[in-house]
């Protein structure tokens, strides 16, 4: 992420003593050179209320990941369960499609991956997306 | 050893939020609604956090603007997925 440009910052309702221990006990014996980016408390579940993603019942922030641009606006969100892992591969894709899209205004098709096509938005396009894009180019 | 100094527990500030005119009691149920949108700006916030290497802070979502931020909620340390 890094490379990318990109700042992590990771939650839950735990107090940052707890992740310390957390990052001291396991995640710096998973992860190589530890976590390199700040794991943020949200006792009480504010944060993850005012989110859509606090879990009153449970008292957790349930599994919710949030793309913000360097605007401050929310670009993309995915929220999960908890039973369910993220695909790190697909937010890493989504980045890249909004990086592209900011710096050239290119919109990335479904499946995109870089290096595939993309669609420059405009009257000519209308009805001409066939030409230029094919539904088997997302896999 | 390390110069992670931390004062006894100052409350980060939890979601920041502007101030609404008063209209009555209802108002403080509203700061409590979900905000957060796609398409919209992120809703700004100061949380405690840890940081590996540098110990305790307080961040602030604004912060980090100007930059890519990937925010990351999840259920808690210690679980299993």
């Amino acid at each position: 992420m890094k490379e990318l440009g990109v700042e992590v910052l990771s939650v839950s309702t735990d107090s940052r003593f707890t992740h310390k221990i957390w990052h001291e006990e396991e995640l710096s014996k998973m992860v190589e050179g530890g976590i390199p980016f700040p794991m943020l408390s949200d006792q009480g579940g504010r944060i993850g209320t005012v989110y859509g993603v606090y879990e009153e019942a449970a008292g957790v922030d349930i599994r919710g990941r949030f793309i913000i641009d360097p605007d401050g606006v929310i670009m993309a969100m995915e929220v999960l369960t908890p039973e369910v892992g993220r695909n790190v591969a697909e937010l890493i894709r989504q980045v890249k499609a909004y990086q592209h899209f900011k710096a050239t205004g290119e919109v990335t098709p479904s499946g995109w991956q870089p290096g595939k096509p993309t669609l420059k938005p405009g009257p000519a396009l209308v009805g001409k997306v066939w030409k230029e894009w094919k539904p088997e180019m997302a896999f | 050893m390390s110069k992670e100094m931390d004062s006894c527990v100052k409350p980060a500030a939890g979601p920041l939020v502007k101030e609404v005119p008063q209209e009555g009691p209802q108002v403080q149920k509203e700061v409590k609604m979900v905000t957060a949108r796609v398409g919209k700006p992120a809703p700004d916030f100061e949380a405690s956090a840890h940081i590996a290497g540098e110990g305790f802070k307080n961040v602030r979502l604004s912060d980090y603007r100007g930059k890519w931020v990937v925010l990351c909620f999840y259920p808690g340390d210690f679980t299993f997925v």
